[in-house]
């Protein structure tokens, strides 16, 4: 448990796998640059791995004024259990006021055991931060500066603001995808500060045997313009009405949960709450309802198209264009469009 | 070699049911009108235990912390093949945060000294995926978080196959051990029928004590009598029983708050309709084109 901590740094940590950064950090340095600007404290990336010192030159030109390095060949794999040693010491060495993480399989796996090492206080999966002050009702006691920490909850029908004012630091997992990718400056450096490290192979819990990571076959966060199809499309024939808009658009196709359990398409293309985060410039919804759930993962869209044959779906009420209509028909007619316009 | 199984298990309310009823005026959540459900992956945490069990030998023990309530899901898990269930209910809980339920929890596991613990990977109400890691940090035993699948046991360590999101990992790591499991793990079977004619009666201490205040006939000492000599006497632990440490339970071990709650409001943004037909389309498409959406 460390002590509170106003002075602190803001931190990132900086996930890479064998050498490459993974894009969840670079968005957490964006928020993490607007947090550590209004606190007017450095903000940091702290880097664990195996020769991963060609990543500082990267982290400083997306913000980090510093970058805490640990090298060490124990750290060459994420390990839960190395990792959260080495995080827990440098935590306890440098104090930081705040510590994000992306909420990624390896953040969700680190987070909740280096906040329990430290006796700290940790909330899951943000989809914004802010700084701000809250105020106990109870006896008016006031707190300024704390990190609000927002997310939701409740299968996305609510949306949380956390707090933690009695313990540090205050640390969050963020989700991927929310925060905009910033554009790098070439002209920034962070600083190095090198760790040392001790590490020993029983600091290792775990042995990894075999490994294998696929790359994702699309694509959604990158994606301008995302075609997404729900339960409505009917039919995985039916959902080559999706592939054939997105192909025209030179966009991505995506789908809800329904359309996805009911294999029409892959996991892959999952946008929502238990997918994937997208803020495209424009977001075309075929035949979905609109659950808050999925609404949870495409409402930051610019520009969203709904095409529904039931005037209550909910979808409608986030749309700017509402189409009521058969989208056997809609669709078609949209391709058409297109394809005589662009 | 047999194992010591203890599953750790949620009651939540059914999020994905919520509709117009299940919301107050305003637009808060109501809790009281949700269905209480099993929270569903710990059901796959709880199948795989009894997979271990059936594979190997051994014991499965369900706790869940929580409302005397969740002693149904408790009686869910006897259905399905639990050999014993623990409720940990006390007011002093109230309010615990992630960190403050992982120390409870990590007080009744030790208890009861397991191989393996296994809970879901994450509750369908905070969805935070949180309890899990910090309940092995406080037993100080490794974690392997999104567990897939169980390879090999071999009485001193464990292979397994966890997610990674895009890809898996097969780890090998010493017991004892705890597992979050995942929904893709398996396929949770449903209550076997002679078990819940067997099991339905089972209740603990304080729903007994409730029952007795409705009517005051029931002496509360004798029915738990009667029930325990039959099996079917809920085990009910509170705080002093676990000998926690009350500074780090309830709203005092929890370091994170809540500053504020808002229900989610569908915006309406400016809506303009579009007629299906082509010449509306084509207009739709033209207004894109010219304000660099598409094209």
């Amino acid at each position: 448990m460390i002590e509170v901590n106003k002075q602190g740094e803001v931190w990132v940590f900086a996930e890479q796998h064998a050498g490459t950064l993974e894009d969840t950090s670079i968005e957490l340095l964006s928020k993490g640059r607007q947090l550590a600007d209004q606190l007017k404290v450095p903000l940091a990336a702290v880097l664990l791995g195996d020769r991963v010192e060609p990543l500082c030159v990267r982290l400083g030109q997306y913000g980090a004024d510093k970058v805490y390095l640990a090298e060490h060949p124990l750290l060459n794999h994420y390990q839960t259990s190395s990792y959260a040693k080495v995080l827990d010491e440098l935590i306890h060495k440098h104090k930081p006021q705040i510590m994000l993480y992306g909420a990624t399989p390896v953040g969700r796996d680190l987070a909740p055991r280096v906040a329990s090492a430290l006796k700290a206080g940790l909330t899951a999966d943000c989809t914004d931060l802010q700084i701000g002050r809250h105020e106990i009702p109870s006896t008016g006691k006031v707190y300024e500066n704390l990190l609000l920490q927002i997310r939701p909850a409740f299968g996305g029908n609510i949306i949380a603001t956390i707090i933690n004012y009695d313990r540090w630091p205050q640390m969050a997992t963020v989700r991927e995808g929310v925060m905009p990718m910033p554009e790098p400056d070439g002209r920034r450096k962070a600083q190095i500060v090198r760790e040392n490290i001790s590490l020993l192979p029983d600091d290792l819990m775990l042995e990894i045997l075999a490994e294998h990571r696929q790359p994702k076959k699309v694509n959604l966060k990158a994606s301008r313009i995302i075609v997404a199809g729900g339960a409505g499309v009917g039919s995985k024939e039916n959902f080559k009405l999706i592939w054939d808009l997105a192909h025209c658009l030179g966009g991505a196709p995506a789908a809800t949960r329904a359309a996805v359990d009911l294999g029409f398409i892959d996991r892959d293309h999952q946008v929502g709450q238990t997918g994937t985060t997208v803020r495209p410039v424009l977001y075309i919804a075929v035949g979905i309802s609109g659950a808050i759930q999925h609404q949870a993962g495409m409402s930051g869209s610019q520009k969203i198209i709904a095409i529904n044959n039931d005037p209550e779906a909910p979808i409608f009420q986030i749309a700017h264009y509402k189409i009521l209509g058969d989208l056997n028909q809609v669709v078609p007619m949209m391709i058409k469009a297109i394809r005589e316009k662009v | 070699m047999a194992y010591n199984c203890v599953v750790l298990a949620k009651q939540v309310p059914d999020t994905k049911r919520i509709t117009g009823q299940a919301m107050n005026e305003d637009g808060t959540v109501n809790r009281a009108a949700l269905p209480a459900i099993f929270n569903p992956e710990d059901l796959n945490a709880l199948e795989m235990a009894l997979q271990i069990k059936e594979q190997y030998g051994g014991k499965v023990t369900v706790i869940t912390m929580g409302l005397p309530a969740a002693a149904e899901i408790l009686r869910q898990s006897l259905y399905r093949g639990a050999d014993d269930v623990i409720l940990i209910t006390d007011k002093r809980c109230a309010a615990s945060d992630t960190l403050a339920t992982s120390y409870i929890l990590s007080c009744a596991v030790r208890k009861l000294n397991p191989d393996i613990v296994l809970c879901g990977r994450q509750a369908i109400d905070g969805d935070t995926a949180q309890v899990g890691p910090q309940v092995a940090e406080k037993l100080g035993v490794p974690q392997i978080t999104y567990t897939e699948q169980i390879l090999s046991l071999n009485g001193k360590t464990i292979t397994a196959r966890r997610s990674i999101g895009n890809g898996w990992q097969e780890v090998r790591t010493k017991l004892p051990v705890l597992l979050t499991v995942v929904d893709t793990a398996n396929e949770p079977r449903i209550p076997a029928a002679k078990r819940l004619m067997k099991y339905k009666s089972a209740r603990c201490r304080i729903e007994i004590e409730a029952m007795a205040k409705q009517d005051p006939s029931i002496d509360v000492d004798a029915v738990c009598r009667q029930l325990e000599q039959k099996g079917l006497l809920i085990r009910q632990w509170d705080l002093d029983i676990l000998g926690a440490d009350l500074k780090w339970c309830g709203r005092d071990g929890s370091p994170t708050k809540v500053h504020r709650i808002q229900s989610v409001v569908l915006t309406a943004k400016e809506t303009k309709s579009v007629e299906p037909t082509q010449e509306a389309i084509e207009a739709m498409i033209h207004e894109l084109i010219v304000d660099h959406t598409i094209g």
